[in-house]
Formats: C-alpha cells, structure tokens, sequence
C-alpha cells in the first residue's frame, strides 16, 4: 500500500521573539503572543534559501531511508511560495544535491502553504499507477512578512521533505482528499516582495472552511471520526487556529498540541503542516492513526489519514528529530534580522 | 422656524425588515437590500408593485464597493421598475435622512406608499480603507488631509468631556458592557457576547482614551421600513406605529469650529424640534435608540437629547438606568457598538427596533414592557447631521 517510506526536517538555528518585533513597532508584544499563540519564529541565515534547507530536508529523509538508493528517486516535487528563482526550478537543484539525477521527473509547485502536500498526491498518483518507484515532496519556505504586519510576527523559514513508496513505508496513507475552492484571502502578485491578506477574511470563509470540510469529507469517506485517530496535525498558520478547527471537527485539544511547533518556529509556510506531521512521526507508535490536513491560501486543504506501521522505529532515529532543530536555537535581534531578511536599505545594491 | 403646512396628512410605518447585521463575506449590496426589503413587504402584507417611491439611505458604495448608483440598483434588482428611486446621503445618518425624506413624501400627499431602506456592504474592503471612506464625512480638507480619523476626533471629546465633567473611564465602559448585555437577546447582532469594565479597560487601545470595545464595527446590513398615511395603515397591520416627530439639523462639519465639542448642537435642535412637533415630553419616551458609534456619542446623545442635565449622562451608567427595566432603556438592540453600524443602514435600523418595541414583539430579555413611544437618534459625521425622530404605538 501506497505511504510515507522516510521523512526529514529542516529548522534554520536563528530565531526572533515576539517581544523584540514589538519593541521595533510599538506593539503590545503581550497581546500579539496570545492571539496568535506564537512566542518566536525561525529566521534564515543570510547563506540560508528555500533551495538550502529543501536539500537539508531531502539529506534528512534520506538518512532515515539507507535501503533507497538516490537514482531510484522517479519525481521531485518542491513546494514554496519563495522559491529563489521566478524562473529556473528549485527542484532541479535539490535532484542534483541528492544525486536523483538525470533519470527523474522534477518541478516546482505553489499553492500557498499546502503546495507541497498537492505534491506527496502527485507522487501517491505516480507511484500507484506504477510509473514511479519513489516520489519525494518537499516543502520549503523562506516566508515573507511586511515589516510591522501582523504577518511579520509569524511568517519564518524552514522545509520538511517526504519520500513516498510502496516498499518498507512508515506509515501507509489510508486515504486522501482535497477541497479547493476560488477564495482570495491572502496573495503576493507577481514581482511584489511582501504578500498581502484579507484580515478576518483569511478565518472563517478560508481556512476554516476548507481545513475542517476536507477533513470531514475524508472522513466520511473511509468511515473514520475523531475518535479513530491518536493525532490531528493542521497547518500551523498561528497556535489557535489549529485549536479552533479541532475544536469545530470534535478532535480533542491534547490530539493536537503534541504537533504545534508554531509556537517555537513560527509559520513556516509550505513546511507548516508537514513539519507538524514530522513532530508527530517522530513519537507515534506502531498502529497509531494521524489526520493531517494541510492549507494553501487562494484556496485549497489536503487531508489525508495515516496509519503509523512497525517500520517506525528503526527509522526515525536515523535523521534528527523536529525537536533537535526546536531547540537548536540562537536569538538575533531585529537589527541582524533585517540584515538576514536582506530589509536594510541600499545594503544589496 | 418651520411651520406644518406641508403636512397634509399624519404618517405611519406599517412594515419593517432587517438583515442580520455583521460580516456578510456571502452577501452583496443587492442580497442585504433584498433581503431586508423582503421582510418588510412581507412583514406589511404588500407585493413590490405597490411600492410608489423608493428611498436608499447609503454613505459610500462606491469607494466600499465600486458600486454608485445604488437606488436604481435597488429598483431593478427588486424587480420594481419603474418606481422612481432615490438615493440619499448624509454619512452615518443616512438611513435617517431617507427615512425623513421618505416622511416628507408621504406627509405631503404627494406618495401612499414609501419604501425607505438603508444598506452598506462594508467588510469588502479592509479596515484601513474603511476608516479612510469613513473619514470622507469630515471636513476632508480641514481634518482628514490632516490625519484625523473617526476614532481620533472622538477621542478627542471624550477627553475634553472627561477633562470638563468628570466621566470615569469606567462609566465609559458602561455604556458598552450594557449595549452587548442586550445585543445578547438580539439574533441580528454583530456581537451577542456579553463583555465585562474589565474586558473593555483591557481591550486595545485605538485613541485614548477610546479602547477597542469603545467603538463601534464596520459592518455589512441592510433595513427597510414601509410608509403609508396614517389613514391608510389598517390596510397593512393592526399595530401601525405613528411618526410623530421627525426632525433634522446641521452643524459644522469640522469639530474645531464647533462651539462646544462636548455638545453636538444639530442633535440639541433636532431635538427640539421633533418634541415640539410630537407634543410629547421626555417623560413619555419609553425607549430610545441613539447613535453610539463611540461610547462617548451615547454620553453625549443623551444630555443633547435631554434626557439628563449636562455632565451627568455618566451617573446614569452608575445604576444601571440605561438597561431594559430601568428609567431609560437605551439602544435595546445593542446600539452601533454591539448590534453593528454598517453606515448606510443604521438610521433605518434604529426605527425598525423601536417599532419592535412598540409592537411589543422584540425577544425577550429585551422588550421594554408597555413600550407606547420611542425616540431615535441618528448622527452623521462627527455632528455635522442630526435626525431625531419620534414614535408612536398606534391606537
């Protein structure tokens, strides 16, 4: 059965507080901390890119996979809405890293924060049709925030890359769906450098509503409910908003707090709910069942149930865990977090 | 001083409608007015085609929604070509001025029948540029090129107010603890959650000394009522309720020319004149809808109504006075603050509640009980319009 053969992770070791984003604009550091339950984010080094930490997600997940060998990697998907190139693929650099090259099919994709979970379904679709061996996702984000936004409290920087086969998986994929719907709640137009977003818009009538009827549609559709499942992992935009749509789909909150890392890392955008999923990967046992249901702004969510199998622990010990990079931390201030965001005027002219 | 010789005949409203006011993200101009339009022909018994004259209270569909023209709008998509329609602006008070246009058209002899509905699609836009259209009700050239926002300027009287009469913050707060205590019974308000002095004190601050709970949203609603000589009102319902009085005034646009800016002096004699026309003294008024678009408007509403000496609105807070049950139930729908202000329809809104009132069929936890006469108070701008109207349970 299709599924998840090796995942891996990549945080970048700076990160920012809340209070000191606040002290640079006057905020109510204490206010934007409980609203968005978030207390600091990742940041990019200034040598760090979307393609960086894609190949140290892919080195990862290949540590936890010995058995594969890189050439018989058949797709490479790269998720992000920060690819460093507009034109010229991210994938290709990330085929060539891993040494997957040249017999493979690759490409970037963007749908917001959920393009890299379209691309594991893309890789599902390969490999059960036979055309593939392995298939690897990955999602990479170095998320943009206009300064003083609210944006700019959350948006941070880190990649999650699985591998998708049918031999010696993890965890099999029991089932997946998507519900994708015209919503403009929050976009960057080509050639802007900050995105931009509806508000209280981007809740209800967006990621509420396509997070919680996709997760309900899948559901339906393998006869599953809430109580079926050890664990429910959503895109991770902020700490409540995961909370609240458990809360609407009747998950208890203690299924989802073991994976929200947001609170440590920040939004990490394409990584987001993949990165959640790798929090949980890396303590489920044998038989344990997972949601996970991702979302792209514009908009779209894809769910999938996961069945964690006997694989597991002689895996996830080969890569280091989410926890090692949470905590693998340096603090910068907001002076050298302009310089690694590259926001000084005039300083890349 | 105006005379009553245009009025040939008394006025009664004998339907009434409302949307849900709040973030209609499903909902266009043309849903919210239908819908509110819908309920008040129903509510009156009436088909559209009986409609002879069409009012459309509105602030600013274009710079909220791209969208002018907006009674011929109205006509077309209620599918009541060819009645003639007319849109009427004032800011806030928009709804209240149509309303009074509508009162006018009636009165005269010159229409049997009058829709007036008020509508504002707000949540399109973001809350920047809300307050930016909002500031086109100022002095633009004066105030708002300047910087000023709504918030700012009635920041700017509730300090001067706290500063010359000693309001607490905390009686501030008052006034928006009691309007959400009643939006609490009302099924279309924006916010129905109950909120604590602390919860206000605690909120955001937006301009000091306003908080975040101080101020009213921006909100998307629509409301109609239906206008028929008084003679004529047993044809739509056996509880017609009369306009007794229905008064308008002008002030300064800007608030540093103001006399006073802790008194609005359009609302003072809008006053005046709607009591006058009513023959009815504050103690016959049983409920009262004013324009509380910030906490301190409904302070000031209720001294340049009258209702208290000046200085001494805040004490009413103190005991309780404002809520239903006590000597003045105010804004029993949850105000601007709790029931929403999209702006356009607000005016019209207020009287749809009081005519519930009057009717006796407002939810319970709610109803003033024996309610016979109800004031309403719209404001546009920072003062610059004022309508106040009277109203009567018919016999």
């Amino acid at each position: 059965m299709v599924g998840i053969v090796s995942y891996g992770v990549y945080i970048p070791r700076w990160r920012i507080k809340v209070e000191e984003i606040a002290r640079i604009w006057g905020h109510d550091a204490d206010r934007y901390r409980k609203g968005l339950l978030v207390d600091e984010k990742s940041v990019p080094s200034l040598d760090e890119d979307v393609a960086t930490m894609a190949v140290e997600a892919a080195r990862n997940a290949l540590r936890r996979a010995p058995q594969i060998n890189p050439k018989k990697i058949g797709a490479i998907y790269v998720g992000s809405e920060s690819h460093p190139y507009a034109v010229k693929p991210t994938a290709t650099i990330v085929a060539e890293a891993i040494d997957a090259t040249p017999s493979l099919t690759a490409a970037d994709t963007e749908f917001a924060c959920k393009a890299a979970t379209a691309g594991i379904q893309a890789c599902m679709g390969l490999v059960k049709a036979g055309y593939i061996r392995y298939g690897m996702s990955i999602g990479s984000d170095t998320a943009q925030g206009r300064p003083a936004d609210a944006l700019e409290y959350t948006a941070s920087a880190g990649a999650a890359a699985y591998i998708v086969g049918e031999e010696d998986v993890i965890a099999t994929i029991e089932g997946t769906c998507s519900f994708t719907q015209d919503v403009p709640d929050f976009w960057r137009r080509d050639g802007a450098g900050f995105p931009q977003h509806a508000g209280r818009f981007t809740g209800e009538p967006a990621y509420f509503a396509h997070v919680v009827n996709c997760s309900r549609e899948l559901m339906r559709q393998l006869g599953t409910t809430p109580k079926d499942y050890d664990y429910a992992v959503f895109h991770e935009p902020n700490g409540s908003f995961p909370l609240t749509a458990a809360h609407m789909l009747g998950f208890e909150k203690d299924k989802v707090l073991p994976s929200l890392v947001v609170r440590k890392i920040g939004n990490t955008y394409s990584g987001s709910s993949l990165i959640g999923l790798a929090t949980i990967l890396d303590r489920a046992e044998v038989g344990n069942r997972i949601l996970m249901t991702s979302y792209g702004s514009g908009a779209g969510s894809d769910s999938f149930s996961i069945l964690v199998t006997d694989k597991i622990d002689e895996k996830r010990k080969l890569a280091p865990s989410v926890e090692y990079y949470v905590n693998r931390r340096d603090y910068v201030d907001y002076a050298l977090y302009s310089r690694f965001k590259n926001q000084l005027r005039g300083s890349a002219e | 001083m105006i005379g009553d010789s245009y009025k040939k005949r008394d006025v009664a409203i004998v339907g009434v409608g409302a949307t849900p006011f709040g973030e209609h993200w499903d909902k266009g101009l043309k849903e919210l007015v239908s819908e509110a339009g819908f309920t008040a022909a129903e509510d009156a018994g009436i088909r559209g085609k009986e409609i002879e004259f069409i009012l459309v209270g509105n602030m600013s569909a274009g710079m909220f929604v791209g969208q002018e023209h907006v009674a011929a709008l109205v006509a077309d998509f209620l599918g009541l070509n060819p009645t003639p329609a007319v849109r009427v602006e004032a800011a806030c008070a928009s709804g209240a001025v149509a309303l009074r246009q509508g009162y006018l058209a009636v009165a005269s002899g010159m229409y049997d029948l009058v829709a007036v509905g008020g509508v504002e699609k707000m949540t399109d836009v973001q809350g920047g540029w809300a307050t930016s259209v909002l500031a086109g009700a100022m002095d633009t050239e004066w105030e708002a090129y300047f910087g000023a926002t709504f918030p700012g300027i009635y920041a700017m009287i509730a300090q001067r107010y706290m500063y010359e009469y000693e309001l607490t913050r905390e009686q501030l707060a008052k006034v928006a603890v009691k309007s959400h205590y009643h939006a609490s019974f009302n099924p279309l308000a924006h916010f129905r959650n109950r909120i604590t002095v602390d919860g206000v004190l605690n909120s955001s601050l937006v301009a000091d000394p306003l908080r975040l709970f101080d101020c009213s949203p921006i909100s998307d609603g629509a409301a109609c009522v239906l206008l028929t000589p008084t003679e004529q009102a047993r044809r739509y319902t056996d509880t017609p309720v009369i306009i007794e009085g229905c008064a308008q005034a002008s002030g300064t646009l800007a608030l540093f020319e103001r006399r006073d800016i802790c008194t609005i002096d359009a609302t003072v004699e809008a006053a005046r004149q709607a009591f006058r026309q009513a023959g009815v003294t504050h103690k016959d008024i049983d409920v009262v809808e004013v324009h509380d678009c910030f906490t301190i408007g409904e302070i000031l509403a209720l001294e340049d109504l009258e209702f208290c000496k000046k200085g001494e609105a805040g004490k009413m807070y103190d005991d309780d006075q404002t809520y239903v049950g006590g000597t003045l139930p105010v804004n029993t729908d949850g105000g601007l603050k709790a029931s929403g202000h999209p702006v356009g329809a607000t005016g019209v809104k207020q009287v749809v509640e009081l005519v519930k009132q009057l009717r006796g069929e407002a939810e319970k936890g709610r109803q003033v009980s024996g309610a016979e006469v109800g004031l309403a108070h719209n404001v546009g701008g920072s003062g610059a319009t004022a309508v106040v109207t009277i109203l009567r349970r018919g016999d």
